[in-house]
């Protein structure tokens, strides 16, 4: 089902499930620490398809696992039994093609470098690629989130929605296939946040990856996402998988008094807000 | 420039001082042989400046601390890099380095001079050691308090753990070493002037040395007059070199 809200155009980057490509799997992922002799089990067999093109968001109540299964599809973490599969093969580390953008921006951009410098990072590592040219991927990835001019500028001189916009053209410039966002607009103000979610929103429909977007925020998930899986605490398994198939371009005001969203609000909401001991069982507020 | 007229009382009080030191010699406050006017200083100061003993004096002890400055620098920062990313080596290490880490450096050389003679190389070698250990640990500290963030946004676009050193670890680590770096530099000038009075033919330390020998005691507040200029100086230079390395720092207003 298609919903129409705001904008009368179809999103082209809707497809039928069965043509789409696989970017990223969790198989079967558990994932476990054990402290002082107790082991808590985050996550317990979780397994997700993420289609290429997709943007997936994941919530959940905290303590969930929402950032660790983030993190496991970044190869960040190991799992402690399952597999993260790229191009059906398990990874053993961080997998080259998907880049993870880390929720204190402040402590991910590197300080010593320059915003330009910043943003070629990762392409440093690509052989063959003179100076010049990271240069040039660089600038337009710093025009693409509205940062052109700031080239030789100091992180230090930026504000924190500068300094996250900068960490988002870093992730983007080596062109990865997957993007995964790890609450990455929790520590800012809410206009600043609303520029943000746009900024990716474009971004995506531009340039058409696959992203993995945890927050905490329903609101923000649905806006954003084609899908949102709610993590349950315990079970620590999958609670809820919604297709958020709205129409693109979103309108940022009129989607949220659309009632199929409001729908799916109440459901994400009650879940979470239920395990979060917010209201009665019988969804019943206090 | 708002800095200098802040900088005035302090100046202010060295010309007062030096004011005192003149007066008391000068009316006889002090009566004493050993101590010499200030203009007397300065005049021994010239004379030793022109007949070239202090130019070359100084040279010997700034070429002997640079050398054993820049070996100690050297290793200091490759060990403490290593001990700082690995738990093993660190294990190794710890205890050899804290048992010889508290041993004043001075302390070094007699042994100095057993194993090497009282030549150049015993004063680089004391120099070297008494440099390596401020150096080492704030490396180690500096490694060790890298963000984890850091390395993992390392980790995420794709470098190795060597990559990670060099571009992420050392880069961060920055501030700290260069810290460490002051604080040797300062000690290489002391130890260095020390070797030169316990074992040495040339240089400031014997400079003094030798002229208080002979009672020639303007020589003597000539030389260290000498050494507080160039410990000044030094200073000056190592800070300002700092503050470019590390201009991305944010500005804290004073």
């Amino acid at each position: 089902m298609s919903r129409v809200s705001g904008a009368v155009l179809e999103s082209p980057v809707r497809m039928q499930a069965a043509e789409q490509q696989i970017a990223i799997a969790a198989r079967n992922v558990v994932k476990s620490f054990t402290t002082r002799g107790k082991e808590s089990v985050i996550l317990d067999g979780v397994t997700i398809d993420v289609a290429e093109g997709e943007f997936l968001t994941i919530v959940g109540p905290s303590g969930c696992g929402k950032t660790t299964l983030l993190q496991l599809f970044a190869g960040l973490q190991p799992v402690t039994s399952g597999s993260i599969e790229v191009d059906g093969k398990a990874i053993q580390g961080p997998p080259s093609g998907i880049v993870y953008v880390f929720q204190q921006y402040g402590k991910s951009v590197f300080p010593w470098r320059t915003v330009l410098g910043n943003v070629v990072f990762g392409l440093e590592r690509k052989k063959g690629m003179s100076k010049a040219e990271r240069h040039a991927i660089g600038r337009e990835m710093l025009e693409l989130v509205g940062l052109a001019g700031y080239e030789d500028h100091y992180p230090s001189q930026l504000s924190g929605g500068m300094q996250q916009r900068l960490a988002i053209a870093r992730a983007l410039a080596p062109q990865p296939r997957v993007l995964l966002m790890d609450e990455p607009f929790s520590a800012l103000d809410a206009l600043t946040r609303a520029k943000l979610q746009q900024l990716v929103l474009d971004i995506w429909q531009k340039l058409g990856i696959t992203v993995i977007f945890v927050t905490h925020d329903i609101e923000e998930a649905l806006l954003l996402s084609t899908r949102v899986i709610a993590l349950h605490k315990s079970p620590a398994n999958i609670d809820i998988d919604l297709a958020d198939d709205f129409a693109h371009p979103r309108n940022l005001i009129s989607l949220g008094e659309d009632p199929d969203y409001l729908a799916m609000r109440r459901t994400l909401l009650s879940s979470i807000y239920r395990q979060e001991g917010l209201v009665y069982e019988d969804g019943r507020g206090r | 420039m708002k800095q200098w007229s802040r900088r005035l009382p302090g100046i202010a009080l060295i010309l007062v001082l030096l004011l005192l030191w003149q007066f008391s010699v000068q009316f006889g406050w002090v009566r004493s042989p050993s101590v010499p006017s200030v203009t007397a200083s300065f005049e021994g100061l010239w004379q030793s400046i022109v007949n070239g003993r202090l130019p070359l004096a100084l040279a010997d002890t700034l070429m002997r601390i640079f050398i054993g400055y820049g070996i100690a620098v050297v290793l200091a920062v490759a060990l403490g890099a290593l001990m700082g990313m690995s738990r093993f080596v660190y294990y190794l290490l710890e205890p050899v380095t804290e048992l010889l880490r508290p041993v004043p450096s001075a302390a070094y050389i007699p042994i100095a001079i057993l194993l090497l003679g009282v030549g150049n190389e015993m004063k680089i070698a004391v120099i070297a050691i008494a440099c390596f250990f401020p150096v080492l640990l704030n490396t180690y500290g500096g490694v060790r308090s890298v963000d984890p963030i850091l390395t993992d946004t390392g980790r995420t676009f794709g470098y190795p753990p060597v990559q990670r050193l060099w571009r992420i670890i050392l880069p961060s680590a920055l501030p700290e070493i260069l810290t460490g770096m002051r604080v040797a530099l300062g000690i290489a000038l002391i130890v260095g002037i020390v070797a030169e009075m316990l074992a040495g033919n040339s240089g400031i330390g014997y400079f003094i040395l030798d002229s208080q020998r002979v009672f020639r005691v303007q020589f003597v507040f000539a030389g260290i007059i000498t050494l507080a200029l160039v410990g000044y100086l030094l200073n000056f230079l190592f800070l300002r070199i700092e503050a470019y390395v590390l201009r991305w720092r944010a500005s804290t207003s004073t």
